[in-house]
Formats: structure tokens, C-alpha cells, sequence
């Protein structure tokens, strides 16, 4: 299938990253120029993307490839970039594609434009070769052959394309089943732990309801109508591999509403194995409510303490379980610095459960409502986060029709300045 | 003269690509019923699922900056060890799953031996979460790709064995917008000087209420400078976050000299034992220093001993300094404390210690 994987791969040779070695052989004519300063990124054991490029650019003697190691060579000697957006994109999107045009054009006329499109790989990042070799060769038929896995939001970025083929290059995507991700106002390309695929501590399907969320948002992904940016991240469990607390505006975590599973067979044979002084100081003295105690070598857990944040599961994996009753906690607000300073996601939900299609569906209607609030709310360019903090939660909770709940806090306000009807 | 051709094909616009058919065969007959797990080795996880099926993985790291050519070696290996199926993590490490324990060996040695270190798992310090740089972005600082590339280079042992105290998350930014996200320690570019403002090109490209709006301090404002339209910004309120310069690139924030880089430590997204964590500033005006950013290396490496050699087991970098206390922090990596990490901003108070807990 591919259509020159063999001669150019990192892996043929056996000196990928591994040394200071490129594309043709000593005293040869070479298609790159000289870039002395990016050479010094191909020494070093870690793999190295300029080894990745020059190899690239040697094999397909694109100008495009040659002309961005220039400009990248002399980012690497001024300490500055070149690149300005523009406007680039596809028929009846209005986002997805991130323009480049380089500001130095005269100087490095092959690195002219630059263009990324975003696109919105499967739910938890999972590929078959069979596409991911598909997407290489359309890529290497209209673009750059650069690809970013991934880029923080979660989008594969096919980077490097002239605005002449992004239409053709996006239908021949698109025909084998891949759309294009979000950018700027719009709702942006989720994230998904790997979850139900594989992990046991997963307390709902994050793949299939991040498939369902964005799916549903589809239209706000391709047209920027929102004030900003708003990012959806679904994790299994309170581990939050994906970092949804502080990456993202709307975080789905997984969660449990009755008992830990305990084992006491496997307990016994835990404490055997690991010794009961690392029972002791590594579970039960960190144990953040102190809600495990020890009675000979039964584990007794105060669940109505418990606050899940996984610590026990961890360390005891396979002896102590999640519950049985699951469902989801939903923290809303998680940005970064700007530009209020960073904050991070709280709760506004702290039990949904989430195992039907009508819990599922529950969840994008509350999301819907929530967009809808925001969009009339907001100013320009302010993350839900920053809205909410302007406004007050509580006029949130109360517009939005989200029921008050002590988990939604970390302790009632401390000031006595607070309207109340009269 | 372009010819516009009539266009045939009509979007589909459909969402997410269809995950069903891209998960392994074990995986999608053992979906959601997983019972164990376990990390046997840096750089292989093993799941057993209800059924008695195991699934063994296999993680190793990438450049993340990845080629046509370098994805289809990764899909050869999959072909050869996976059955054809492959993904990524969010720190861009790829991951092969198989249900032959017999593939393990020498699908970590073809890796290996192509130059894709093997690890990334459990307590390791896995591959850094980072941003675009000077690669492709249009308000980069710094080559975020490159600091990665050098302080890798020198971790690289710690990737492939699993001997720190608990996981280590490294990020990189290239401005403070900070897209690499938080992490337990992170290196962000930070400006240090007011944007310089380009009134030739602003009042073409920028618009101009909007640039107003954008800074957080209302220290932009409207001015006419030679009889034309432009903005000006009042000195003493910038702080040189350079949103401005996201909105229009008018406000040129980027300076080869005073584009410095600052080092934050102890963010935390889990939830295991501590809440989640913002990460805190112990470091600034170290300078950005292409092509192999030395003085970043050296103090990310100063801070990660002193944690191994200090921190218990599970705590991450975050709760070690907890536990011992910020002077104690200050003490052990000798970086100095200074006026500038007494935070002067919003929610500023509830940064300081309202206690009479002091350490000596």
C-alpha cells in the first residue's frame, strides 16, 4: 500500500535518530541546503524529527520540504518565527484548517505557505494500519508528508500543504471516512482516554460518548459562531489521563457512587507479597480522607468518606475494584493562563449515570444547554470559565437549571454579602 | 489564470473517524470488561479482561513531529507484531497491542533497534507534552520540538526504566499561552519587555477595538500616530503576556533576547490522593538558547534528582514539595526564591499562607 514505505522509513536502516546519518550517501549531490544549527537535533539517542524531515525531503525532493528546513534553520540562528494566519479553508467549513503563509517569502520563496489541517482521528486515538496507511499516501499525494501525533487537543495534523490542494485533499480524506477537526470559536476535537478498549478502572464508555458528543457538535466544529474556544475531554476514571480538569472546558470523568471491591483473599496474599509496612504507609497513611482502616489484615473502607481519587485502586490494582454503581462527575471552566490565570475545571455535576443511550443523550442536552447559555453570555474571546467568573456560579446553576449540591465546593462562602428575595 | 473546476464530491460531515473498526479484535471482544492490570517491565502493560484473554502492550516513544516515512515503519510494526493495529497517547508515545506474549521480545527490539526508545510507562519520565514552535506556529517564542529533542536526549534512561518516586509529566511551551499544559515540572516562554508595535502595518491588518479588548490589564489604547490610527500600550500596567500579539501581529511580542523561559513545577490533572494541582513559577529569565537550550536541561535535571532522592513512593513531584515545603524546595535545587513568585494577580490570596505554619 504504501507507496515508498521501505527505502525511506526510519526503522530500514536501523539508524533512526540514533546518529547524525540523512538522506543520500557521502559526496553525493544533496536536494537539502546546508542546515548546520537543525543538524545539531540529529545527535542524541531520543528520536529526532530533523533526522525525520531531512529524510522525508531527500526521499520525495519536495521544494516545499526543502524551503521549511531553510526557514527553520533560520528561526534556529535569529531566535524568531516567520509565519502569519490567513484565511484557508474548504467548501461550507468555516474552520479546520490552520493557514500559514511565511512572512520571509522572498527569502525562502519554497516555504511560501504552510498550511495544517486538522483532522479528528477515532475516539482514543486508535488506528488500523490499513488507515493510517491510507491517510500517509493522500497526505503524501497533496501535502508536505509531515504529520504531528498529535496535536494537545487531539487532532492529527497533517502540516504542510498549499492552499491549491487542500479541497482535493480534504475530499480524498474525507471519501475514506476522516472530517476535519475545529479551530478558533468553535467546539474543538475532543480527547478520550483509552478506556473501555482496555483499561479495567474505566467507570464508562469514553470512546463511544466522545463519538457521541462531537458528533452532535458537528456543526459548531466546522463553523466558528461561538464566542471561543470550548473542548470536551473524556476521562474513564479520576486518574484523568487525559487531563481533562485543566485542558479542557467541559470535563467528563468517571466515577462510582457505592462500595470499592475488595478481595479479601487478595488482600492476604497483597500484604504477602508486598508486606504489611507497605500496606500501611503506602495505601492507608495515603489515603486522603483516612477512610481505610485496618482490623488484623482486613481492609475496612468508610465508602461515605471515600472522595474516589483512585490512590488505593492503584497501588492494590486487582485486589481493590471500582464500584458497581458508575457514572460520571462533570467539572466545567479548566483553561489555561489566559486570561484570567489558570483555572481549573469544577464541579457542576457531581453524579450522572452513564451507561444508556438516554444517559448519554442527557448529557449532550445539558451540554447544549450549557453552549446556549455561554454563547448569550459571553463576551469576545472568554473561555466558559471566565464567563461563569464574571457572572457567578450561582446565576449559572440557576440559569442552566442545575441543581445546587455541596460537592460543588469546597466549603460554603466565608463572607455574609449575598442577595437573597424579599 | 486558475480554471475553477466544478466540484463533484459532496462533505460528509462526519464527526470523529469511526473507532469500532480501528480497535484490535481482543479489544473489541473484551470491550468494557476488563478486570486487571499490571506493569511488569517499563514499557509493557498487561490487561486481563473477564474472559481470561490478556492483551500485552507494548509503549515507545516518537518525535512526535512524525513523517509518512516514520508511520508507515510504526504501521510495518504493527502489521508484524499487532495484527494490524497501532495507537497513540496524549504524551505522544505509540502503543501496539497483542495477545502473544511471544511478540513481545522482538517487536521491543525492532523498536529499539530503530531508534524507538521503549518505556514511558509507570514511574518513568515519559515523552514531553508539547507545542508547535517555530515549525508552524505564527506567535511562537522558541522550538518547542527542540528543547524536547535536548532535554530527552539526557532523560532518555529515565524513559526507559521506571525509577522515580511516581510519574513524572514534563511539558514545553513556546509561549505563555501554554498549550503544553500543565505538568508536574514545565518549561514556558515567557516575555520579559512590552510588545513593540508595528503603527506602519497595525491599522491594515489588525482590528483594532478587538487588540483593546484582548489585553487583560486595559493597558492598550487607541492613539493616531502620524495622523493615522494606532494603538499604544501604557508600560508600567503590561505584563508582557502577549495576547495582544495573538490578536494582531502588529504587537510584536517575540524578541530574540528578552523571550526568556520560566520553569513551573508541581501541576497535577489526577485526582490520586491530592486534588489536582496548578503548577507553580520557581524560575524565570532563563535564556532560550537554540539549538540545544542547555541552561532548560540543567535545571529540569536539578529538580528531578533532588525529587528522586527526596519524594516517597506515589507522590508526585507536587506533593513532595508539599510535604518538605517551598524553602526546603528552594534550598535543595539552590534556585532562589524571589519577589516576583509572590503572586500580584487575581486570586493572588489564596496563594499565601494564612497560617502561622512556618518552616526553618
Amino acid at each position: 500500500m504504501s507507496t515508498n514505505g521501505k527505502d525511506g522509513a526510519n526503522g530500514s536502516n536501523g539508524k533512526h535518530g540514533a546518529n547524525g546519518t540523512h538522506g543520500g550517501k557521502d559526496g553525493e549531490e544533496k536536494f537539502l541546503n546546508p542546515t548546520p544549527m537543525l543538524d545539531n537535533l540529529e545527535t542524541g539517542e531520543w528520536p529526532s524529527f530533523i533526522t525525520g524531515f531531512k529524510k522525508l525531503a531527500e526521499r520525495t525532493q519536495k521544494p516545499m520540504l526543502r524551503g521549511i528546513m531553510d526557514q527553520l534553520e533560520y528561526s534556529y540562528e535569529t531566535n524568531m518565527g516567520y509565519w502569519k494566519g490567513g484565511l484557508v479553508g474548504v467548501t461550507g467549513y468555516g474552520a479546520g484548517i490552520i493557514s500559514r503563509y511565511s512572512m520571509i517569502q522572498d527569502k525562502f520563496p519554497e516555504a511560501k505557505e504552510f498550511h495544517t489541517m486538522r483532522f479528528q482521528p477515532a475516539p482514543g486515538s486508535h488506528y488500523s494500519t490499513r488507515n493510517l496507511r491510507a491517510v500517509c499516501d493522500i497526505w503524501e499525494k497533496h501535502g508536505s508528508g509531515i504529520i504531528a501525533t498529535h496535536g494537545q487537543t487531539g487532532n492529527l495534523m497533517l502540516q504542510g500543504i498549499e492552499e491549491s490542494k487542500v479541497q482535493e485533499c480534504f475530499d480524498d480524506m474525507n471519501q475514506i471516512g476522516w472530517d476535519l477537526g475545529g479551530a478558533g470559536a468553535t467546539v474543538r476535537t475532543g480527547s478520550s482516554c483509552v478506556g473501555p478498549a482496555r483499561c479495567d478502572d474505566t467507570c464508562y464508555d469514553t470512546l463511544k460518548l466522545h463519538d457521541k458528543v462531537l458528533s452532535h457538535f458537528t456543526a459548531y466544529v466546522h463553523r466558528p459562531e461561538l464566542p471561543y474556544k470550548m473542548k470536551f475531554k473524556f476521562s474513564g476514571c479520576p486518574n484523568d489521563c487525559v487531563n481533562s480538569v485543566m485542558r479542557s472546558d467541559f470535563a467528563v470523568i468517571g466515577t462510582w457512587r457505592d462500595e470499592i471491591g475488595v478481595d479479601p483473599e487478595g488482600v492476604k496474599n497483597w500484604i504477602d507479597e508486598n508486606g504489611m509496612d507497605t500496606l500501611v504507609n503506602q495505601v492507608i497513611s495515603m489515603c486522603p480522607t483516612k477512610a481505610i482502616t485496618l482490623e488484623g489484615e482486613d481492609l475496612n473502607i468508610d465508602n461515605k468518606s471515600c472522595v474516589r481519587c483512585m490512590h488505593c485502586i492503584n497501588v492494590m490494582n486487582g485486589v481493590l475494584h471500582i464500584g458497581k454503581d458508575r457514572g460520571v462527575t462533570i467539572l466545567m471552566g479548566g483553561k489555561n493562563h489566559l486570561k484570567v490565570g489558570v483555572m481549573l475545571g469544577s464541579v457542576i455535576v457531581p453524579f450522572m449515570k452513564m451507561e444508556t443511550e438516554e444517559d448519554m443523550d442527557n448529557l449532550v442536552e445539558l451540554a447544549e444547554t450549557i453552549i446556549d447559555w455561554w454563547d448569550e453570555n459571553a463576551f469576545d474571546h472568554e473561555r466558559i470559565g471566565e464567563t461563569v467568573e464574571r457572572i457567578g456560579m450561582k446565576r449559572f446553576l440557576e440559569e442552566v437549571e442545575l441543581e445546587v449540591d455541596p460537592n460543588m465546593v469546597n466549603q460554603p462562602r466565608d463572607n455574609p454579602y449575598f442577595k437573597t428575595p424579599y | 489564470m486558475s480554471v475553477k473546476v466544478k466540484r463533484e464530491y459532496k462533505t460528509v460531515e462526519s464527526g470523529p473517524f469511526d473507532y469500532w473498526e480501528e480497535l484490535h479484535p481482543v479489544v473489541r471482544k473484551n470491550y468494557m470488561k476488563w478486570v486487571s492490570h499490571s506493569n511488569p517491565r517499563p514499557g509493557l502493560l498487561i490487561n486481563t479482561a473477564e474472559s481470561g484473554d490478556v492483551l500485552y502492550t507494548v509503549r515507545a516513544g516518537t518525535q512526535r513531529q512524525n513523517t509518512v516515512d516514520t508511520l508507515r515503519f510504526l504501521c510495518d510494526i504493527a502489521d508484524k507484531y499487532a495484527d494490524g493495529y497501532l495507537r497513540f497517547t496524549i504524551r505522544n508515545n505509540v502503543e501496539f497491542m497483542t495477545p502473544n506474549e511471544e511478540n513481545i521480545e522482538p517487536m521491543m527490539a525492532e523498536l529499539e533497534a530503530a531508534g524507538f526508545p521503549v518505556g514511558g510507562t509507570r514511574n518513568s519520565v515519559t515523552s514531553v507534552a508539547h507545542t508547535q514552535g517555530w515549525l508552524h506556529c505564527d506567535i511562537p517564542a522558541t522550538d518547542a520540538s527542540g528543547v524536547v529533542k535536548s532535554i530527552m536526549d539526557e532523560l532518555i534512561h529515565e524513559f526507559r526504566r521506571a525509577e522515580m518516586p511516581a510519574k513524572v509529566r514534563l511539558s514545553t511551551s513556546c509561549c505563555a499561552i501554554n498549550c503544553g499544559g500543565t505538568a508536574d515540572i514545565a518549561l514556558v516562554v515567557r516575555h520579559t519587555r512590552p510588545p513593540r508595535i508595528n503603527h506602519e502595518a497595525l491599522a491594515n491588518t489588525c482590528e483594532m477595538p478587538k487588540v483593546v479588548a484582548r489585553c487583560p490589564v486595559a493597558a492598550i489604547r487607541p492613539t493616531t500616530v502620524n495622523g493615522k490610527p494606532s494603538l499604544m500600550v501604557v508600560e508600567e500596567k503590561c505584563m508582557y503576556c502577549g495576547a495582544c500579539f495573538g490578536a494582531c501581529p502588529s504587537m510584536e511580542i517575540n524578541h530574540p533576547e528578552h523571550s526568556k523561559f520560566a520553569i513551573w513545577v508541581g501541576g497535577k490533572n489526577s485526582n490520586a490522593r491530592s486534588k489536582p494541582t496548578a503548577m507553580k513559577l520557581v524560575a524565570h529569565g532563563l535564556p532560550n538558547n537554540p539549538p540545544r537550550w542547555p541552561e532548560i536541561t540543567e535545571a529540569v535535571k536539578t529538580i528531578l534528582y533532588a525529587y528522586k532522592e527526596g519524594a516517597k513512593p506515589w507522590e508526585r513531584v507536587g506533593e513532595w514539595i508539599e510535604r518538605i515545603g517551598w524553602p526546603r524546595f528552594f534550598e535543595l535545587t539552590g534556585f532562589e526564591f524571589d519577589e516576583h513568585m509572590i503572586d500580584d494577580y487575581r486570586h493572588a490570596r489564596t496563594t499565601f499562607n494564612q497560617s502561622a505554619h512556618v518552616r526553618f
